[in-house]
């Protein structure tokens, strides 16, 4: 018995570390939990990015689930994003509004105009101080949210195709059968 | 002469030393020194969310940035340190402090340190005693060798 102790310390410890590489390959230690999710979206009033004397606010979106994708013409993750939100924008079966982070309005339509434009809308944070009550901490970040304006899901980073079958349309469907 | 001029070259440096100092803290209208003490205290125990092994005092992401004049704003409409750390735990969850809170979900991680000394000094103790008990019994069988010798003789 005494023998086998270091042997099974040792096996106790290569359990812990391969736990531990199990686990990190799995979940980004960097993510910051979103602690908004199941809770009410703050209130936001933003002017829209083509034309900044409209607004869009959440009491306006109220009514139907839609996806805000947090981006910016400065984020290089946003460009490797960008093609994958170009083929499922339309598919997707609810609005998709874009949330120019911290941009210059010209710089982003400049970049909308040479990539494409994915979204049903555009509004603009200039100062990123609606994005403090979002928890948003880097772009791209995005955030679905239901017909009571309740955030259901938060994406941190690009989206894949992956993601976008496996997490993101398996909770729309939901959404969609919740709000008829 | 030679000095003079290593002054003033010194000067030169000093000042321009204090200006860059001056540029990379982003300077905000505090209204006494207690209120700016109180600003860099909370803010170093407030995590970049950015960069993440900074403060919120130290870090010179945008984010960070944009979070110091946050926290400045709601010091100045009267909010409590505590009040403005909920308030960014509301937003961004726990991660944006510096020392975890002690609740169920982080007892390990308080309280595993102590746990791992208290099983640390279990073993060896255990080991203590029975190498104590093994050296008595060798002992006592060196004593018998020497009196059988000392039958022989």
């Amino acid at each position: 018995m005494t023998r086998s102790l270091p042997l099974v310390g040792f096996l106790l410890l290569v359990a812990l570390f391969g736990f531990g590489i199990w686990w990190n390959s799995r979940h980004d230690p960097r993510e910051v939990p979103s602690p908004l999710i199941g809770k009410a979206a703050p209130a936001f009033v933003l002017p829209h990015l083509e034309d900044a004397g409209q607004t869009l606010s959440k009491t306006s979106m109220l009514g139907k689930p839609y996806l805000v994708n947090v981006f910016a013409s400065w984020c290089i993750a946003c460009g490797d994003e960008h093609p994958v939100l170009m083929a499922y924008a339309h598919k997707l079966g609810v609005p998709l509004i874009g949330y120019d982070y911290k941009d210059e309005p010209a710089d982003a339509k400049a970049w909308l105009a040479q990539h494409g434009n994915p979204y049903d809308l555009v509004i603009a944070d200039r100062e990123g101080r609606t994005a403090i009550d979002f928890g948003v901490y880097g772009a791209p970040e995005s955030f679905l949210i239901d017909a009571k304006g309740v955030i259901r899901y938060k994406h941190i980073g690009p989206f894949t195709p992956d993601v976008i079958e496996r997490e993101l349309r398996p909770l729309i469907a939901r959404l969609k059968q919740e709000a008829p | 002469m030679k000095r003079a001029i290593l002054r003033m070259v010194l000067g030169f440096l000093l000042a321009f030393a204090g200006l860059a100092a001056a540029q990379a803290i982003d300077p905000l209208p505090f209204k006494d020194h207690a209120q700016e003490v109180r600003f860099q205290n909370l803010t170093r125990q407030l995590r970049c969310l950015v960069c993440q092994n900074e403060n919120l005092a130290d870090s010179n992401a945008d984010l960070a940035r944009d979070l110091r004049h946050e926290v400045f704003g709601l010091m100045q409409q009267g909010r409590s340190d505590d009040q403005i750390k909920q308030y960014l735990v509301d937003r961004y969850s726990d991660f944006v402090l510096y020392d975890p809170p002690v609740k169920p979900s982080t007892w390990l991680l308080w309280f595993g340190p102590g746990l791992f000394l208290l099983l640390g000094a279990a073993v060896v103790l255990v080991t203590i005693r029975k190498r104590g008990r093994a050296t008595r019994i060798d002992s006592r069988l060196v004593d018998n060798a020497t009196i059988e010798q000392g039958d022989d003789w």
